[in-house]
């Protein structure tokens, strides 16, 4: 898939039927599209949260704390009398931004570095691949883990320290990418005409970099949204009272006797919101790489 | 052949380094100041002034690192700011609890990820192959602390059959094995079915079928062997998640671990353990990573052979 570096019609015909294509073959996988769907309806949820939510995400209610489930409040109330059902709906927000924003700094620095060592090999890929190779000797969760309880707990630290954890995956996606497009043709063409290596990278290596990028960036977000929460349940992500998914179960915890529906429920959406985000970049994974569809 | 193994130990020298380095900077360049949160706002400022001599903190960070470098190397983790320990002793003392939990659930996750995905992949497309896939997505998709807790909830407030927490009695290392492994298993089932699917394709398997061999011995000489060198490498690869899900795991249960340590130490600000227990989860991920790379290459003689030319 050779871009010439000037815009002209064809190239944006030939994108758009590209895009086409990628549909075509990602409508087929029902299930894709149902993980697309769920993931649509719950970043509108997150959106549309103020006039969803029946409470305020922090409304105390007059009523008894603690209670089941009921027709007042669907999906009952915590220890404060908080409506379960908004914060659950409110916390959608968090997750969603939360993860989001971690994919995009771990995929905006890893996709640089490994554009960049891709491009240049040599010392510096040797340099930088060897810092990715420390960064990977420490588990995910413990290096997020040590970043936040060395800079604090709260949302900003949280999404560094879950982003930070995810830079060597797309740094060495983009590497191998980088590698394998920058001897062809069209990159010496570019070079020929007398490009930047910075223009060569932002408009020659990373877009035929992209759809491995964007593969990882969705099961990405699965993992980011899943570390962030078990940060937050172990006390180490976003702190009370605010609406968060996992801070709720660990909140919940301690009443798990009398009142399951307040572990039950938080842990649910974030089983929901991972697993429609891993069948959707399973999906896409297949749509973007027909080599791998039998 | 050991050649290659003794590269690979040497390979992983400036790994560790590189490790410690990351973690020092990590911790030392957080805001806090350990001698003030040990002391408690009481203390003096000639106190605090004595601690911080006695730990060493009133020197360059580039002393400090140097310090804590060559002690790591003879051993010496320093000591627990909380417990006064060694640190060592106490990473010791509670590594038991986390290696059986680990290689428990390496090996459930091994015993019924590796036969689900052949299950998976000699019936593709039929039911029970979809269910194989759906559950090793569920498996991949729900967050371990959540299960930990309704397996709790199920298994010991519902029906009470099995202890919820704590640790020493077989019974306590059920549901957090379950939990464990969950993940792992769902990531082996899949590789297996992938890995099996590419090698059932393969010339060789085709050429064993014409020459007449039975399918079972198809099976075992020819498919298995080499569907098993990605799924080795996979559950070696992710080990350092499992070592991650350990963290998590011991706290929902209770279980008084290495990862309940680094918690309950980053709780403290108690950073020598911190550093000591990162580092230890470093050595034993990079130690299973080389393990790996070696059943590699005993798994597959092109990898040997390019060794032993080389």
């Amino acid at each position: 898939m050779p871009a010439s570096t000037t815009p002209t019609p064809a190239k944006k015909d030939k994108r758009q039927s590209k895009i086409g294509e990628i549909w075509r073959r990602l409508k087929v996988n029902k299930g894709a599209v149902a993980g697309l769907v769920v993931i649509l309806l719950l970043t509108a949820m997150a959106v549309f949260a103020p006039y969803l939510a029946p409470y305020g995400p922090n409304k105390m209610s007059a009523g008894p704390r603690l209670s089941a489930p009921s027709m007042k409040h669907p999906l009952g109330t915590d220890s404060f009398g908080r409506d379960q059902l908004s914060r659950i709906i409110y916390g959608a927000r968090i997750s969603l931004y939360v993860g989001f924003i971690a994919v995009g700094i771990g995929a905006v620095f890893g996709g640089f570095i490994g554009a960049v060592v891709g491009y240049y090999g040599g010392k510096v890929d040797n340099i930088l691949m060897r810092m990715m190779d420390v960064l990977l000797a420490v588990p995910q969760i413990i290096l997020a883990i040590a970043i936040v309880g060395a800079l604090g707990a709260n949302l900003v630290n949280l999404m560094i320290a879950v982003g930070v954890s995810q830079i060597p995956r797309y740094a060495r996606i983009v590497r191998a990418s980088a590698l394998s497009v920058r001897g062809q043709e069209f990159v010496e063409a570019a070079k020929a005409i007398g490009a930047s290596d910075l223009r060569i990278i932002m408009e020659n290596i990373l877009p035929n970099c992209m759809a491995p990028i964007i593969v990882q960036s969705t099961l990405g977000v699965a993992s980011a949204i899943l570390s962030a929460a078990a940060l937050s349940f172990l006390g180490l992500g976003i702190q009370p009272p605010a609406a968060e998914w996992g801070s709720m179960l660990s909140l919940g915890r301690q009443y798990m006797r009398n009142a399951p529906h307040l572990t039950f429920y938080p842990g649910l959406s974030i089983a929901v919101v991972v697993l429609a985000l891993n069948i959707f970049g399973d999906g896409l994974r297949d749509a973007l790489d027909p080599k791998l569809r039998q | 052949m050991l050649r290659y193994i003794f590269r690979r130990i040497v390979f992983l020298i400036p790994v560790l380094i590189g490790v410690s380095i990351l973690i020092f900077a990590i911790i030392r360049l957080a805001p806090g100041d350990p001698a003030e949160t040990l002391l408690g706002p009481s203390a003096t400022a000639q106190d605090l002034q004595e601690l911080r001599e006695q730990l060493g903190l009133n020197k360059s960070l580039v002393t400090q690192y140097f310090t804590f470098l060559t002690n790591t190397l003879k051993g010496d983790f320093g000591r627990s700011i909380r417990t006064n320990n060694p640190v060592l002793e106490e990473l010791l003392d509670r590594f038991e609890p986390s290696l059986i939990l680990a290689l428990l659930s390496m090996t459930l996750a091994v015993a019924v990820g590796i036969p689900l995905g052949i299950l998976a992949a000699l019936r593709q497309n039929t039911w029970m192959d979809t269910l194989c896939n759906l559950a090793a997505l569920l498996g991949f998709s729900l967050p371990g602390f959540w299960l930990g807790l309704m397996l709790m909830l199920l298994f010991s407030i519902m029906i009470p059959i099995l202890p919820s927490s704590g640790y020493g009695a077989w019974q306590q290392l059920i549901m957090p094995t379950l939990v464990l492994s969950t993940n792992t298993m769902a990531v082996i089932a899949r590789m297996t079915r992938s890995s099996m699917l590419e090698v059932v394709r393969q010339d060789y398997v085709r050429t064993a079928k014409a020459k007449g061999l039975s399918g079972r011995l198809i099976l075992v000489r020819h498919i298995l062997s080499n569907v098993l060198i990605p799924v080795v490498t996979v559950a070696g690869l992710h080990f350092g998640h499992m070592l991650g899900g350990v963290v998590i795991t011991e706290t929902v249960f209770s279980i008084p671990g290495v990862g309940r340590l680094i918690i309950d130490a980053i709780r403290f600000q108690d950073y020598p353990v911190v550093q000591g227990g990162i580092l230890f989860f470093a050595f034993c991920l990079s130690l299973v990573n080389l393990g790996v790379d070696l059943i590699y290459a005993l798994l597959d003689p092109r990898i040997k052979a390019q060794y032993r030319a080389g």
